[in-house]
Order: structure tokens, then sequence, then C-alpha cells
């Protein structure tokens, strides 16, 4: 990599859109890949048009972390030139994509969680955020229904595809737990009424995932060991491959535009 | 530039209808006007500056529709117009114009209805044929060719047609 990463002073504003930022970003390239792949021409067009949703949420919130930041960076430098340890995603968001019943069940668990997350942001004090928020929450909202839908199909449909969502929903179910983890950083700017207090939409959110399963006629596992670390930095192995990808033209042409 | 023979008011209503003229680039039969995506004109030390209104966040029309304002605006003499995005109050489909709603119908798009069941996460959608009128029509994809279309299907005439997702 030609380019050296950049340092970001990560005050607790600045870190709190970083973390969505990114949450927006990684699982919008996910999305991305599938771009050309899909299983059928209108599941491809879905998923580029939700990664694309997600792209213009990550652009908004990285600017303004930009802005707040009030350096030399952009809402580029801060996509193209982090390092994995300087990205501050969910750990759910960077898993590969998987067959199609892992990238439908990680994008349930995920929309079901921002459809709540944007709601509750709108009421955020910082008019940004609360901007942001508003119109993102009209995105999720169709997500969160696209996936819906899907969870029901695949579990309600052939005994492979309700085998693949169920093993979808095991091996994706240890990250969810992190979407509602809270640090001092974050409670800071929950006391002051500017950042969301996830813990009061996990009940919501369990509800929802619940009953959309019942319906597909899949279990949630019991388990509520969690794994953690995207908040802090520390990612699985996956994180490096994609933003290798992502920030290849970058690192290798600085500043290059077309 | 449009000279100082005109009053403020004046520059503002003729910079607002140059601006309102501009096309979506996707939907070319819809003004931003139309749309409700132009907000505010306004005239600041003699320049003007266009307030507009991102539809989807990531609808990459906004930026042509920002570069066409301006070039617009300068076709008419303003000099150094400047675009400008608002975010709040956030777009919504209600904002579109009664003239517009038509505009697509005829254009073969069937326009965005009332956002109420939105929300319905298994909701029924009725939604009417923009080709025969038929309302005995189904969704076949929530995603369509923009971000902000959605796929249908009427079962009367078998045509497939577009839907103006509520947002």
């Amino acid at each position: 990599m030609a380019t050296a990463s950049i340092q970001v002073a990560e005050t607790p504003l600045v870190l709190y859109a970083l973390r969505r930022a990114d949450d927006a970003l990684i699982l919008g390239h996910r999305l991305s890949e599938w771009c050309g792949h899909a299983p059928m021409l209108e599941e491809d067009m879905a998923l580029a048009n939700m990664g694309l949703d997600l792209l213009g949420q990550a652009r908004e919130l990285y600017a303004y972390a930009a802005r707040v930041e009030g350096r030399d960076n952009d809402e580029d430098k801060l996509a193209y030139l982090r390092d994995v340890r300087q990205y501050r995603n969910l750990l759910l968001l960077e898993q590969p994509n998987g067959d199609f019943a892992h990238t439908m069940v990680r994008q349930f668990f995920y929309a079901g969680f921002a459809d709540l997350y944007w709601r509750a942001m709108m009421k955020s004090g910082d008019a940004t955020l609360a901007a942001i928020a508003a119109k993102s929450e009209k995105e999720s909202a169709y997500h969160l229904r696209h996936s819906s839908e899907w969870i029901v199909r695949l579990g309600e449909g052939t005994a492979e595809s309700h085998a693949r969502a169920q093993a979808a929903i095991d091996d994706l179910w240890a990250f969810t737990g992190e979407m509602f983890e809270v640090d001092d950083s974050e409670r800071a700017l929950i006391d002051a009424v500017i950042a969301v207090d996830p813990a009061g939409l996990r009940a919501p959110w369990f509800g929802m995932i619940s009953d959309v399963a019942s319906e597909a006629t899949l279990t949630l596992p019991k388990s509520d060991w969690m794994q953690q670390g995207g908040r802090s930095g520390r990612h699985s192995e996956h994180l490096g491959h994609l933003l290798s990808e992502l920030q290849s033209m970058q690192r290798t042409f600085p500043g290059a535009t077309w | 530039m449009v000279t100082a023979a005109f009053t403020e008011a004046e520059l503002r209503q003729l910079a607002w209808d140059v601006a309102a003229q501009v096309v979506d680039p996707e939907i070319p039969v819809l003004t931003i006007a139309d749309l409700g995506v132009l907000r505010d004109v306004a005239i600041n030390d003699g320049r003007v500056e266009v307030a507009i209104t991102p539809t989807y966040s990531g609808c990459p029309a906004m930026n042509l529709i920002g570069l066409e304002i301006e070039l617009a605006l300068q076709r008419e003499g303003f000099r150094n117009p400047k675009v400008r995005t608002v975010l709040s109050p956030a777009w919504t489909t209600d904002w579109m114009s009664d003239d517009g709603r038509r505009k697509l119908r005829e254009y073969g798009i069937a326009p965005p209805q009332a956002s109420s069941s939105r929300r319905a996460l298994f909701g029924v959608q009725q939604v009417a044929c923009p080709q025969c009128g038929s309302k005995n029509t189904e969704v076949l994809s929530e995603f369509g060719s923009t971000s902000c279309k959605a796929l249908w299907r009427c079962l009367n005439c078998r045509e497939p047609f577009d839907y103006f997702k509520c947002h």
C-alpha cells in the first residue's frame, strides 16, 4: 500500500459518527459484492439498491465526522485511508456473504436493529444526526421488509432452503450482541441526549426477530455468548481482505478522481 | 449577469423559475419542482444559492441535478451560482405535486401512494396499473431500476410497470 493511513482525532462525537458510518460502508460494500452474482435479476437489483442506500448513509456520516473533527480529513480519506484497526464497524457486517441465506440473515439482523436505531436517533439533540436518521429510517424500513420476507420464504421453502437459513442464523447469532454494546465514550453522548441508548432497543428487536423467525419455522439459538471487538477496532480476519479491495485504488493512486 | 435592473425579489423569482425547470435525469418528465426536491432559492450579494434535498441517501442523480442547476443558471446569466444540500426536513414523496403525479402516470410509472402503509412489515399495498388502470396488480420486486422505484406487474393487461415508492 503506497499511501500511509491517516490519523483521526476520535473525540466521542467523531467516534460515534464513524462507528455508524463504518457500519453502513462495510455492509454496503458486502452487498455490492453480489452485483452480477445474485440468484436472480430482481435480487441483483435489490441488493445493489440497498448497498447504494447504505453508501449514501455512510457518506453523510463520514462528512459529518470530518466536519466535527475539523482537521484535514474528509469523507473520502475516512473511508479510504484508515487501516483495519481504525475501523469501528460491527463484526456482523464484515462477515463474508456466504450463501444467499447468510446474506439475508445478516441483513435481517442488522436492518431490524438499524430501523429501530434510526427512528430513535431522529430524536437526537444533534440536528445533523437527527436529519441523517430521518432519511435513513425510510430506507431501513424497506431493507427490513425485504429481508423479513426472504427469511420467511427461505424458512418455509424447501428442506434445503430451511437448513441453509437455520445454519446462517446459528452462525451469525453470536455477532448480534455487539449491536447493543455501549462504552464510556458513547455513554457520555447518551447522557447528553445526542446518542441513542441501544439498551432500550434490545427487547423490541428480539421480539420482532422472534416473530419473523417463528413464522419462518426457524429457531433462534439459546446461547447468549456474544462476540465483540469491532467497535474498538478488533476485527475478524475478513475485514482486512474487504478493505484491501475497497481501498486499493486510492492507496495505489493517491487522490485519483475520474 | 442578469443586471441590477431587477429587484432582489425579481431576481430570486427568475432564478427559481430557471432552477424549477431542471429535470430528474432518471425520470425526465419530472422537474425538480414537481418532485419537491427544490427547497429554496436565495440571493446573497447578487449570488444565487439554491437549496435542494436529496431523495434517497445514495441517489446518484443528486450530483447531476446539482450540476444541471448550476449550468441552467449560468446559461441565464447568473454568475457563480451555488447549490447546497439540505437534509432536514427529510424529503418525502408526499411533496410530489399533483401535476408531477399525473405526469408520472402518463409516462408509465405508477405514482407513490399515501405513505401510511409503509411501516406495515407484510402490509398489502394496492397500486393501480398506469397502463390500463386495473388494480389487479402484484409486486415483483421492492427494488427496481433506480432507488426510488419498485417493479410491479399488472395481472389484467400483463404489462410490467415501475412504481414510484413511498418515501
